[in-house]
C-alpha cells in the first residue's frame, strides 16, 4: 500500500511511496540498453543451443543442429595431426639411426618428438634431459652399460632390462654376500680393490688381496682391469662413474646383495617409429658413440 | 532491550523506533568477528602467494604447507569474514528495515554468533590436521557440516521470524537478497555434503554421489556459493548501505524486481561452466555455457542500481569514507560479473581454465567486491553501533582505500598477464605439432607475476590493519554522539 509517493527533487521520478529506515525507491523504468541486451543474451542463448548438443531429454539428449561434438572434434585433431607426420614417421622406422642423423630435416623432427616422448616416457626415472639418478644412469654422458652405439641403444630401448620381454637385456650380478658366496672379509677387500681402480686408495693390503679376489669372482664380467663389459651389461668399474653410488659402504652393499634394475620392454608401449625417435634422440643427447 | 517499539501507522518514519530496541551486541560481536577474521584470510593469503613463489616457505611440515593452508585461506576468507560480515549486517538490516527486534531475542541471535564461530574454528583446525572431504570451498568433514546446518537453519529461522514480524507493509529488497543467500546456502551446503560417516567416532567420511555425478554436484555447489554466498549476500548489503551513506533513494525499484528474479533463476543453472572440457557431457556444458552469458544483465541490473543510487550525491564520494569503498566494490562487481560470462563461453575457457587468469578473476570479486563492500559497511556501523560522531581518522581510511586499490591493481593484473602467458604456453606448439613447453618451464615463466602478486596481497593486507587501527581507535576515543532524546530527533528531520 504506497502511502507518500513523492517526486525526487534531483532526478523529477516518483518514488514508489515504500519507506524503510528512511531509505526511499524511484519508480525509473528498466533501462532501455539493458533490457535489450539482456533480450539479446537470450535469443544468443536460444540459437546457441538449437546449434549445439543441448537440452536434456529422457533417455539421451538434443544433439544439436550442427552435429558438433567435443570428442568429435578431439579425435579429428589427433587424426589431422597424425596425418600430417605419417610420412615423416613411415621414413624414420624404415631408415637405420645412422642414415636418419644425416638428414637434417629427419633430426629436426627427431628432436622436436623425442623432447616429448623422453619427457613423457624417460625422464621419471632419467631425469630431465638424460641427466640420471641413483640406479638410473645418466644418457648425456659417454659412460653406457648396454652400449652406446645407435643399435645398442636402440635394441635398449626396444626390449628393456630386465623384464618378462623375451628378448629383454639380462644380466644377474650374482648376490656375492648374501647368497654366502664370499665372505665379509672378502668383500670388504674387493670394495678397496674395485675403489682402487678408479684412484681410491685404500689399505694396500686390503687391495692387494682384494685383487685376488677379483681376479677370481668379477673379472669374467667386468674384465680383468673393471674396464666393463657391454655385450653383459656389465659396467665398467674404472671410471669412477657409479650407479648405484662410489663410496666403500655403498660398493660394499652392492657386491653383497647385488642390484637388479629393471627397464620396461618400450616396443610393448609405444609404436616403433616413437621408439626408434627416443634412441636417435638418446644417442644425440651427448654420449652416443 | 526492554524498550518496546512504537506500533506506528504503517509509513511512519524510522525514527519513531528508539533504536535500544534493536538487538545491536550480536552485531557488534559479528563486526569485530568479520575483521579478526579478515586479517587472517588476508595474512594467510599474503604467506600463500610467496609460498608460491619461493616453495621454501613451505617450511617442510605438513601443518603449513600450501596444500593445507589454501583452504584455510579460503574459508577464512569467504566463510569467516565474508560470512561473518554477512550474518552481522544481515541482522542490523532486518531488524532496521522491518522495524522489530531479532525473533528469538537476543539468546538465539547469541547462538548463532557462538555457533557460527564455532563452525569456523572446527573447520580451520581440520584443515591444519588434514581433515578434509577434499571438495572446493566444501572442505570440512562430515561433523562440521552438520554443525553448521543446525546453526544455519536457526540463522534461517531468526530471520524469518523477523520478516514474519516485521511492522512495515513490504520487505525491502535488501533483505530478498539475503534470504536468497540463506535459504540457497541452506539447500547447497546439505546436499553437496551428503556424505556417510566411516564412524561416529572419526573425521573421515565419504560422500554420496559419485563419479561425474559428484563432479557437477560440487559445482552446483561451488558456482551458487559464488553466486548466493558472495553475490546475492553482498548485494542484499549493497541495497541497505549504498543509499543509506548517500541519503538517496534507490534508483530503480523495478530493475530491483527484475534483476533479482532473474539472477536467482539463472544463477543456479551456471554451474556446469566450471566442467568445461571434462568428462561431463557436452549438452551440461552448453546449458552452463548459455546460462552464465545470459546471467551477465542481471548481475549488472545490482551494479547499475547501485551505482546510479548516487545519482545527485556524488559529491559525498569524496567525503564518505564508507560510500567510497561501496561504489567502488560496486565497480568491481560489474568488472568480474562481465568477466565471468566471458570465461564461461567455452572458446575462452580452453585457455583460461586451470590457469591463474581463474586465481585473478575470483580476486578481483573477493578483494574488489566482497572485501571492499564489507569495509564500506564496517566504516558505516562501527560508529553508528559503538555510537560515536564519526570514524577516528578520514585519514586513515583514505590511505586505507589507496593501499587497497593499487593492490588489488598489482593483484589481478599479474594474475591476467600470468594466466594468460601460462595458458598460451601450454596450448603451443611446434611446427610439427608437439608441445613446445614443458609445464616446468611455465611455472618458471610465472615466477616474477607471483611475486607481483603476493606484494598486491601484502598492500591490501597493510590497508586492512590501517582500518583496525583506525576502527578500535574509534571506538575507544572518537566523540561520543550526544544523547538525543526522540522529540529532538524527530525535531532535526
Amino acid at each position: 500500500m504506497p502511502t507518500k509517493i513523492e517526486k525526487d527533487a534531483t532526478t523529477g521520478t516518483e518514488t514508489t511511496g515504500h519507506e524503510w529506515d528512511g531509505i526511499k525507491e524511484l519508480n525509473t523504468p528498466l533501462p532501455k540498453w539493458w533490457l535489450y541486451t539482456f533480450y539479446a543474451c537470450i535469443v544468443w542463448g536460444v540459437i546457441y543451443t538449437i546449434v549445439f548438443p543441448s537440452w536434456p531429454t529422457l533417455s539421451s539428449h538434443f544433439g544439436g543442429t550442427s552435429g558438433w561434438t567435443r570428442r568429435g572434434e578431439v579425435a579429428e585433431a589427433l587424426a589431422a595431426q597424425k596425418e600430417g607426420q605419417a610420412e615423416i614417421r613411415e621414413k624414420i622406422v624404415a631408415m637405420d639411426i645412422d642414415s636418419i642423423r644425416k638428414d637434417p630435416a629427419l633430426m629436426g623432427y627427431v628432436q622436436a618428438a623425442g623432447r616429448v616422448a623422453f619427457a613423457d616416457n624417460c625422464a621419471g626415472c632419467h631425469g630431465a634431459g638424460g641427466a640420471g639418478a641413483v640406479g638410473f644412469p645418466t644418457l648425456a654422458d659417454d659412460d653406457w652399460i648396454w652400449g652406446g652405439k645407435p643399435d645398442q641403444i636402440l635394441a635398449t630401448i626396444t626390449y628393456g632390462i630386465r623384464n618378462t620381454n623375451e628378448n629383454s637385456r639380462v644380466s644377474d650380478m650374482p648376490r656375492f654376500g648374501a647368497d654366502g658366496l664370499l665372505t665379509k672379509e672378502q668383500i670388504g677387500d674387493v670394495a678397496d680393490y674395485v675403489l682402487s681402480l678408479s684412484g681410491t686408495q685404500g689399505n694396500a693390503a686390503a687391495v692387494e688381496r682384494g685383487a685376488t679376489v677379483f681376479a677370481e669372482n668379477c673379472a669374467a664380467c667386468h674384465g680383468e682391469k673393471g674396464e666393463g663389459i657391454q655385450d653383459m651389461g656389465a659396467p665398467r668399474l674404472s671410471d669412477g662413474i657409479w650407479l648405484y653410488g662410489g663410496d666403500r659402504k655403498t660398493v660394499v652393499e652392492t657386491i653383497t646383495y647385488a642390484r637388479r634394475g629393471n627397464m620396461p620392454a618400450w616396443i610393448e608401449r609405444l609404436d616403433p617409429a616413437t621408439v626408434k625417435v627416443l634412441a636417435t634422440y638418446v644417442h644425440a643427447l651427448g654420449g652416443g658413440q | 532491550m526492554g524498550v518496546a517499539i512504537a506500533d506506528g501507522a504503517y509509513g511512519g518514519t524510522a525514527k519513531a523506533v528508539p533504536v535500544e530496541a534493536y538487538h545491536e551486541d550480536v552485531v557488534r560481536a559479528f563486526v569485530v568477528a568479520a575483521m579478526f577474521w579478515g586479517i587472517a584470510a588476508f595474512a594467510a593469503g599474503v604467506y600463500i602467494a610467496f609460498q608460491l613463489a619461493f616453495p621454501d616457505l613451505n617450511l617442510g611440515l605438513e601443518w603449513t604447507t600450501f596444500g593445507r593452508l589454501r583452504p584455510l585461506h579460503t574459508s577464512a576468507a569467504i566463510f569467516a569474514f565474508g560470512g561473518s560480515a554477512l550474518i552481522g549486517s544481515s541482522l542490523y538490516v532486518v531488524q532496521r528495515t522491518c522495524r522489530a527486534p531479532l525473533f528469538g531475542g537476543r539468546e538465539w541471535g547469541w547462538f548463532i554468533f557462538f555457533g557460527y564461530q564455532l563452525f569456523i574454528v572446527m573447520a580451520a583446525t581440520g584443515y591444519l590436521l588434514g581433515i578434509t572431504q577434499g571438495k572446493e570451498y566444501a572442505e570440512p568433514e562430515w561433523y562440521v557440516d552438520l554443525w553448521l546446518t543446525i546453526v544455519w537453519v536457526v540463522y534461517l529461522v531468526v530471520f524469518v521470524g523477523t520478516i514474519m514480524k516485521r511492522r512495515e507493509p513490504h520487505i525491502y529488497v535488501a533483505n530478498w537478497f539475503y534470504l536468497a543467500f540463506i535459504l540457497t546456502i541452506a539447500v547447497l551446503h546439505i546436499v553437496n555434503n551428503t556424505a556417510l560417516p566411516v564412524s561416529l567416532t572419526g573425521t573421515k567420511s565419504y560422500v554420496a554421489w559419485a563419479g561425474v555425478q559428484d563432479a557437477m554436484i560440487q559445482w552446483w555447489y561451488g558456482h551458487n556459493a559464488v553466486g548466493f554466498f558472495l553475490t546475492a549476500g553482498f548485494l542484499g548489503m549493497m541495497y541497505y548501505f549504498i543509499p543509506k551513506a548517500a541519503g538517496r533513494p534507490v534508483y530503480s525499484y523495478r530493475l530491483s524486481i527484475i534483476h533479482f528474479w532473474a539472477l536467482i533463476f539463472l544463477y543456479i543453472w551456471a554451474g556446469p561452466h566450471h566442467l568445461h572440457y571434462t568428462a561431463l557431457p557436452d549438452w551440461t556444458q552448453t546449458l552452463g555455457m548459455v546460462f552464465s552469458v545470459i546471467l551477465w544483465m542481471p548481475s549488472w541490473g545490482g551494479m547499475i542500481n547501485g551505482i546510479m543510487t548516487l545519482s545527485g550525491a556524488w559529491d559525498k564520494l569524496r567525503t564518505d569514507p564508507s560510500l567510497r569503498f561501496s561504489v567502488t566494490a560496486v565497480g568491481f562487481y560489474g568488472m568480474s560479473t562481465f568477466e565471468g560470462p566471458v570465461m564461461s563461453v567455452k572458446a575462452v575457457n580452453g585457455l583460461s581454465h586451470y590457469t591463474d587468469w581463474t586465481i585473478g578473476h575470483v580476486h578481483s570479486g573477493a578483494l574488489g567486491w566482497v572485501a571492499f563492500i564489507c569495509f564500506g559497511m564496517i566504516y558505516y556501523l562501527v560508529p553508528v553501533l559503538w555510537k560515536k560522531q564519526r570514524l577516528y581518522s578520514a585519514r586513515l581510511v583514505e590511505w586505507h582505500f589507496w593501499t587497497a586499490t593499487v593492490g588489488i591493481v598489482f593483484y589481478i593484473t599479474a594474475m591476467w598477464v600470468s594466466g594468460i602467458m601460462q595458458g598460451l604456453m601450454w596450448r603451443a606448439y611446434d611446427e610439427y605439432g608437439f608441445l613446445q613447453y614443458s609445464f616446468v618451464e611455465t611455472v618458471q615463466a610465472m615466477h616474477p607475476y607471483y611475486i607481483i602478486r603476493g606484494i598486491g596481497g601484502l598492500l591490501f593486507l597493510t590497508g586492512a590493519i590501517l582500518m583496525v587501527i583506525n576502527l578500535i581507535r574509534t571506538v575507544r576515543s572518537a566523540p561520543a554522539l550526544e544523547p538525543v532524546t526522540q522529540a529532538a530527533a524527530v525535531a532535526a528531520e
